[in-house]
């Protein structure tokens, strides 16, 4: 038996003070190189899809970008009524987040009760059912229901939003108006709202179901009812993982081309009319209706619309990480 | 602030598997129980019978009676969650939610029920119930941090604390010492002593020693065999259990001859 003078658990940095080992070097061989660099790559072809992306539209878009407004308006697709491309990007932004905003405040509360009550009130063989239609619904192509919703669903909505809109007007200053075709953008945001309903119910599942079993009897044995471990244990647990759930909605919801354009009766603006026809457009179906017909300049000043689309949900991404990561200490994590 | 527990007869089954078969005892006020046995003997299991706890696990049931007081917890008209408010639980792993500050951790079982309590009462009770548990001195200046971030044996005091906020009767403890170092483990044991003024207090412990350290009574659970029940096989003073015990599993157990 021989001793050495270090053991072989100290650290390599006091073996060779100079050069600094890469973390875990000293277990890195053999197929554990490989799969780091396999999930290396992977992470670092992630970013450059990205950068790809964000390359393309600022290079295609900038055509428009640095266009005078004079010739936005002869050759670029610019609407006379608005001076520059800000002022025409302004509704389109404006509409396309005022639709997801609406999709999201349908949707996540019940996939959150739909969530809860799959993970912790069904018998499992029904939570086994609702489980798999609410996987279908995310099946169902986005041209469907662009179909279902202007076909069956705007004209039989049209009679609730139209009664919604005069309970309004009652209470509010000023007239809420109501189409009757029902092409509205509480019809368009109510489709979206169920499109987006399968991604936040399954990933707010897999949340709850892993709560620890221990925090869960914890509220049971203070004299929980089942609501209340729901509230105390449940839902702490799983509220970063609603909220990331919910930014995967809003993701979809923000980017939704097909069913929108089947939809909403388009039209610019600034207006909260949500039960009016031609208020609203978002900028992915405006892209979508416009861009067969585009050509030269028309087509930077869509891809520049494109643009402001990304930045929106970059921007919104980076704030529900933010909200996610302001209260890290009491995630349970630690 | 305690009463006394009466156990007949009682069958314990996971579906149709008997776990623990015919348990009678009886557990007096103001003082520890401690059960001791083997693993997989029914001890734990039995336990949270006494709270009604056993009944959350899908197909478990129990045949039998279980009086508080002369009260049947499993009468027909008992409500599982008031039982549950009156028979406090402490766990094996120490389970602050991770989620509250340790101040709304002890409050945690105060606050169910919509009850609302004003801010000096809350106040109070975080205090005397930390207190109680004797955690204050090391979190009174932190009573806004998460909980987790205590050690593992300021947890389980935690725990303590959150579980006798509520002012059960009895309080069970089910092998709440076997995830913390001796110096925790100590500073349980003697809380424990103190507790008992108070409440009737039953502990599941593997340590023998612990056992003859904290309790007045001593029950023996044993198991015949994997998949056959599990039993009472005696219940005794604590000091006879370890010195003079009537059956030979008993000895044998005590002594260290098996388990």
């Amino acid at each position: 038996m021989t001793t050495t003078p270090t053991s072989p658990a100290a650290p390599t940095a006091e073996r060779s003070p100079r050069r600094r080992p890469r973390r875990h070097a000293d277990t890195e061989r053999g197929f554990s190189r490989v799969f780091r660099w396999v999930t290396t790559s992977a992470g670092v072809l992630l970013l450059l899809v990205l950068a790809a992306v964000a390359v393309f539209l600022v290079e295609r878009g900038w055509g428009a970008l640095v266009a005078s407004p004079a010739d936005l308006h002869a050759n670029g697709g610019l609407p006379k009524q608005y001076g520059n491309l800000l002022a025409f990007i302004g509704p389109l932004v404006f509409g396309t987040v005022l639709a997801a905003a609406l999709a999201l405040l349908l949707a996540t509360p019940v996939a959150v009760g739909i969530a809860l009550f799959v993970s912790h009130y069904a018998p499992r063989r029904i939570a086994g059912l609702v489980g798999f239609v609410i996987d279908l619904l995310a099946a169902i192509p986005s041209v469907v229901f662009g179909l279902w919703g202007t076909l069956t669903l705007s004209p039989v909505i049209a009679k609730l939003w139209a009664w919604i809109a005069d309970v309004l007007s009652a209470i509010l200053p000023g007239t809420v108006n109501a189409t009757p075709t029902g092409r509205s953008l509480a019809t368009t945001s109510l489709v979206l709202a169920i499109m987006i309903l399968p991604i936040i119910t399954a990933v707010s599942r897999e949340v709850f179901k892993q709560t620890p079993r221990l925090h869960e009897e914890a509220a049971l044995a203070l004299g929980a009812t089942r609501w209340e471990v729901v509230r105390t244990a449940v839902l702490p647990f799983g509220r970063s993982g609603v909220i990331s759930a919910a930014m995967l909605g809003l993701g979809r919801a923000l980017g939704e081309t097909m069913a929108v354009l089947m939809i909403l009766s388009p039209g610019l603006g600034y207006s909260f009319q949500i039960f009016d026809a031609g208020k609203h457009q978002t900028i992915a179906a405006n892209i979508a209706a416009n861009f067969p017909e585009s050509a030269g300049l028309e087509v930077n000043t869509l891809i520049a619309t494109g643009l402001a689309l990304f930045v929106i949900t970059l921007v919104v991404n980076m704030a529900a990480r933010a909200i996610v990561a302001r209260r890290k200490e009491f995630s349970g994590a630690n | 602030m305690s009463q006394r527990i009466d156990v007949k007869d009682l069958n314990i089954y996971y579906g149709d598997f008997l776990a623990v078969e015919g348990v009678s005892m009886a557990i007096e006020p103001k003082s520890v129980t401690a059960f001791i046995g083997p693993s997989g003997c029914g001890k734990s299991t039995f336990l949270r019978t006494l709270n009604r706890m056993h009944e959350v696990i899908p197909g478990a049931r129990v045949q039998g009676k279980v009086e508080l007081e002369g009260v049947d917890l499993y009468g027909p008209d008992i409500d599982p969650v008031a039982v549950r408010r009156n028979v406090g639980m402490v766990f094996q792993r120490p389970n602050p939610f991770p989620t509250m500050s340790i101040k709304d951790n002890v409050l945690a079982g105060v606050k169910l029920n919509n009850k609302r309590i004003a801010k000096s009462d809350a106040d109070e009770l975080v205090e005397s119930s930390l207190r109680g548990a004797n955690l204050w001195n090391e979190v009174k200046d932190r009573l806004d941090k998460p909980g987790s971030g205590l050690s593992g044996g300021q947890q389980q005091r935690l725990c303590i604390a959150r579980a006798i906020a509520v002012k059960p009767q009895v309080l069970l403890m089910d092998e709440p010492c076997s995830a913390l170092d001796p110096i925790s483990t100590l500073a349980i044991e003697d809380l424990i002593q103190q507790l008992k003024t108070s409440y009737t207090i039953v502990i599941v412990t593997h340590n023998m020693q612990q056992a003859a350290r904290v309790s007045d009574k001593t029950a023996f659970f044993n198991i015949a065999g994997t998949g056959r029940p599990g039993r009472l096989i005696e219940m005794d003073d604590t000091s006879t259990i370890f010195s003079a015990p009537r059956e030979k599993a008993t000895e044998d157990y005590v002594s260290g001859r098996f388990g």
